[in-house]
């Protein structure tokens, strides 16, 4: 195409552009190519016509979703479309705000096996407190566009290997670099609380029994007094810098990185997200943070159910990340998975929904959520389990998690249940940019589908 | 002697209650066939559309009577208004039952069968029932570019095996292509060699190399009959590894060949266009869409994952349009679990292939019910709900494709073997039973030492070929 028809032909398009109606949104904003050089502009964008799903109040019909400056500027059946805004017509469409997956390693793994180059869990050695998921994240990882575009908004990315895995990242899925995604760079600490048993995650070997219980026991305790020591190290510490701080006449003590970064968690000031899945351990990690003194959030929690007095009591939230799993012992019942949730619900104990999955399957986090509906838990927590509580868990519900006025916009709008798995997202707003629906596999099969 | 007669007799009940976890969570006597009569229901025949307010009559373990209104004096009656039947659930893929998966030792185990190793007392065999889960293809594991003979099962937990082997389903085989037999994700053993082969040409030469021995080895037997006076005549000595290869060239064995990419893919179908054979599926087929041309050109079937990718390099390239892609090509697909978790839940699995690629409802149903039995050759039996066939059926509380809904009854062959209901109810005498062993003596805690011995099985998290391949002990 020689320049002249290339201008035409742009002209052309921008012409045919104008002309469609807003509902092809979709196809007109950004490159269509996955990789960008730059996350599209913010906009002010008027969501019009449509069934809005608040999550902190009831649905409205035949209402009005304004995004202005990356905010939510307004929600409701009566609201002023600001004047210049782009307008979407969601007539028979509906509008959610973006999943929120507090149990991932989004953007630390790419390809988990045969490339052991593109994995970035695991630290070497059991203490690496200082190991952020914030350095690691790849922006350009296929996996973020690919779960992006299934209506997951923000992800947790933790670190997962050792005692002590390091400090799991809050980001969009959106941005050219990590501290673009970032929501809160330095969200949790993550600490694999000391088990008898293992359960493997996507591909790890399943719980072996280990040979001599006490033995086991003791080996745990050993590593409890490990962390223990770490962090009271870590208190010690902090308190020696503050100490020093107000009087300069003491004497100074040299920075150390690893415990520097421990004190805003032995402090309280940020959550600990402690792994624990069978019943003595979630009792054990509970404990354990009590005497300590931290701000646990547990994670995995597949016997969670069985502990619903003691998480109620020490009002401990859990990210859970099994329904899926199969049930640990042979003569659990067939349901006691995908009933979790909804125990845990009718106990009062604080809870969110999570996949558990490294990236690529991330986007399936709606259909965990609805098989916890489909058993038991009631539709409306369901969707709060994966939007509204993974953000008051994360202690960002001030900015995200529902559809009201001031919060970010991350905001999808669908043609169904956001839970079900035959609904199609129809556009995607994250950050108050309108998001391309594209990704590796809509690129994959746009180049193969009409092959002859 | 008493104490120690205690002992026995709770060392005995806690075995039986480990070895028999699925018997435990279903009735205590094997379910009878009663007549059926289900009424009002919402009827997904998938052959024949969707039938509302429709009542179904089974007899005789088949299906009786599709219709309204319909009379049956001595049926127990089911009122399913509001909800759904649909056939039981065929998944194409899967490795439950099996107590050894992978004979890695040789390149071609064509001599080597799934149904020698097959448990029958599983917990996934009554979890699957539980997800609508009716039949299974038992697959020999991808570790070989040749690998073992499969088994068609209908899951019938507390039944004796012979009663789980689908009958007149056509014998198969499996084949596996790319990174499983060329055994790049494996560690060897330091000290032993590498087995043959190790790159992609590898695996073509071996099957080629298995075809060609076969072919010779089919003419021996024929020039044997063909002899007229076979007196004298010493017949070719029976070979195991080539008999199933040789039924396969005479189209009598199904080739189920686990691939990935599609340069493979293509391999395959050349060797097996030069030696006059059929593929019947491509198993996984992750890069299927690429060459769906070529697939439906050789008359393959295609039996996927949803959206399952991206886990090693070989999967990189899946996308969960991969169904919908085939399908308008015109190649029968089928979406498989590979996992006994997620043989639990196919049917939101199907409903993804209307998410990705617009796939209609009932073409999406049809990928895990008439389609796989199409693969398996049992579609005169199963995988839609016609008159004279089998009363492989569940109900389920609203459309099988919302995952809002579960399962609250499934029959096989007009039996029922999970019901929701009795599920619940008996979940009281069971904790109670479990409470009373775990307080039995020898199971007491504090005693120290070695905790009890639990048998050893295969981990069932996640079965997938990928995993199972050198995780063996």
């Amino acid at each position: 195409m020689n320049q002249e028809k290339r201008t035409t032909m742009t002209l052309l398009i921008t012409l045919v552009i104008l002309l469609l109606s807003v509902s092809a949104l979709g196809q007109q904003i950004g490159n269509p190519a996955t990789q960008q050089g730059g996350t599209p502009p913010r906009g002010t964008y008027a969501i019009r016509n449509a069934r809005i799903f608040p999550v902190s109040g009831p649905p409205i019909e035949n209402g009005t979703v304004v995004i202005r400056d990356g905010k939510i500027e307004a929600v409701g059946a009566g609201v002023t479309i600001p004047s210049g805004a782009q307008q979407i017509d969601a007539r028979g469409l509906s509008v959610y705000p973006g999943m929120i997956d507090a149990g991932t390693s989004m953007g630390l793994v790419e390809v988990g096996q045969g490339a052991p180059g593109t994995v970035d869990t695991t630290e070497v050695g059991e203490m690496n407190p200082n190991a952020k998921a914030i350095i690691a994240i790849h922006p350009h990882s296929a996996h973020i566009a690919v779960t992006r575009v299934d209506g997951v908004t923000s992800a947790l990315s933790s670190p997962t290997g050792g005692l002590i895995a390091g400090q799991a990242a809050l980001i969009n899925l959106l941005g050219t670099t990590p501290q673009e995604m970032a929501l809160i760079p330095q969200a949790a600490l993550v600490m694999n609380f000391p088990r008898t048993s293992r359960r493997g995650g996507d591909f790890g070997s399943e719980q072996q029994p280990d040979a001599n219980l006490s033995e086991t026991l003791t080996a745990n305790e050993r590593q409890v007094e490990q962390i223990r020591k770490l962090l009271r190290d870590a208190e010690a510490y902090g308190r020696a810098q503050d100490a020093y701080a107000k009087d300069k006449s003491l004497p100074r003590m040299n920075l150390d990185i690893v415990l520097e970064s421990l004190v805003p968690y032995v402090r309280g000031e940020r959550p600990v997200i402690l792994r624990a899945d069978r019943e003595a351990e979630i009792r054990g990690a509970v404990r354990f943070a009590e005497e300590m003194k931290l701000k646990p959030i547990i994670l995995g929690g597949d016997d969670a159910w069985k502990v619903v007095n003691l998480l109620k009591e020490k009002n401990v939230p859990v990210i859970l990340t099994g329904i899926l799993n199969l049930p640990m012992r042979e003569d659990d019942a067939y349901d006691t998975l995908y009933e979790n949730a909804s125990k845990l619900q009718q106990a009062g104990v604080r809870f969110c929904i999570s996949s558990g999955n490294s990236g690529a399957a991330v986007r399936n986090l709606p259909l965990y959520a609805g098989m916890a509906a489909a058993f038991g838990l009631a539709k409306e927590e369901a969707l709060k389990a994966v939007t509204l509580y993974p953000a008051q868990i994360m202690n960002v519900a001030d900015r995200m998690g529902s559809l009201e006025p001031g919060k970010i916009a991350n905001i999808v709008v669908t043609d169904g249940d956001l839970l079900e798995a035959r609904t199609h997202v129809r556009y995607l707003f994250i950050d108050g940019r309108a998001v391309p629906l594209s990704s590796r596999h809509t690129e994959l099969n746009d180049a193969f589908k009409g092959r002859k | 002697m008493k104490r120690s007669l205690a002992r026995i007799l709770a060392t005995a009940l806690l075995s039986a209650l480990l070895s028999q976890p699925a018997l435990a969570q279903q009735t205590q006597s094997p379910p009878q066939s009663t007549d059926t009569l289900i009424r009002n229901a919402t009827i997904l025949t998938i052959t024949h559309g969707t039938l509302q307010n429709t009542d179904l009559l089974i007899s005789k373990g088949k299906i009786a009577a599709i219709g309204k209104n319909l009379k049956a004096p001595d049926a127990r009656v089911i009122d399913a208004a509001g909800r759904y039947v649909m056939p039981g659930i065929i998944d194409c893929h899967s490795h439950s039952m099996l107590d050894a998966i992978n004979e890695l030792t040789l390149a071609v185990t064509s001599m080597v069968r799934t149904g020698d190793v097959l448990n029958t007392t599983g917990a996934e065999l009554y979890r699957e029932l539980a997800g609508g889960t009716t039949t299974l293809n038992l697959l020999h594991g991808s570790g070989n570019p040749i690998g073992g003979l499969n088994t068609v099962v209908k899951i019938k937990p507390g039944r004796p095996l012979s009663e789980f082997l689908f009958p007149g389903a056509t014998p198969g085989i499996k084949f596996a292509l790319g990174e499983n037999p060329k055994r790049s994700n494996s560690q060897v053993t330091p000290g032993t060699p590498r087995r043959y082969p190790a790159t992609r040409m590898g695996v073509e030469e071996v099957i080629r190399d298995a075809f060609t021995r076969a072919r010779d080895y089919q003419r021996g037997w024929a020039e044997y009959r063909a002899s007229a006076d076979q007196k004298g005549k010493i017949p070719p000595r029976r070979d195991l590894q080539l008999e199933p290869l040789v039924e396969v060239l005479e189209g009598k064995r199904f080739v189920h060949a686990h691939c990935y990419r599609s340069d493979e893919i293509v391999m395959l179908i050349n060797i097996a266009n030069e030696f006059g054979f059929k593929i019947k599926t491509f198993q996984h087929a992750l890069e299927g869409y690429k060459v769906a041309k070529e697939i439906a050109q050789h008359g393959a079937g295609a039996s996927v994952f949803a959206d399952f990718w991206g886990y090693k390099i070989e999967a990189y390239d899946a996308i969960p349009h991969n169904a919908a892609i085939l399908t308008r090509a015109g190649v029968v697909v089928s979406m498989n679990s590979d996992s006994d978790e997620r043989a639990r839940r196919l049917n939101i699995e199907a409903a993804k292939a209307i998410r990705y690629g617009d796939l209609t409802e009932e073409e999406a149903l049809k990928l895990i019910t008439i389609n796989p039995a199409l693969q398996l050759g049992i579609q005169s039996r199963v995988g839609s709900i016609e008159v004279g066939k089998d009363a492989d059926l569940a109900i389920w509380t609203g459309h099988p494709l919302s995952v809002y809904s579960r399962v609250d009854t499934t029959f096989v062959d007009g039996v029922i073997f999970f019901d929701r209901q009795q599920d619940q109810a008996r979940r009281a005498e069971l904790q109670k039973e479990r409470a009373q062993l775990e307080q039995a003596e020898p199971n007491r805690p504090g005693t120290g030492g070695r905790s009890p011995q639990t048998p050893r099985r295969r981990p069932s998290t996640n079965d997938d070929d990928d995993q199972w391949e050198g995780n063996q002990p």
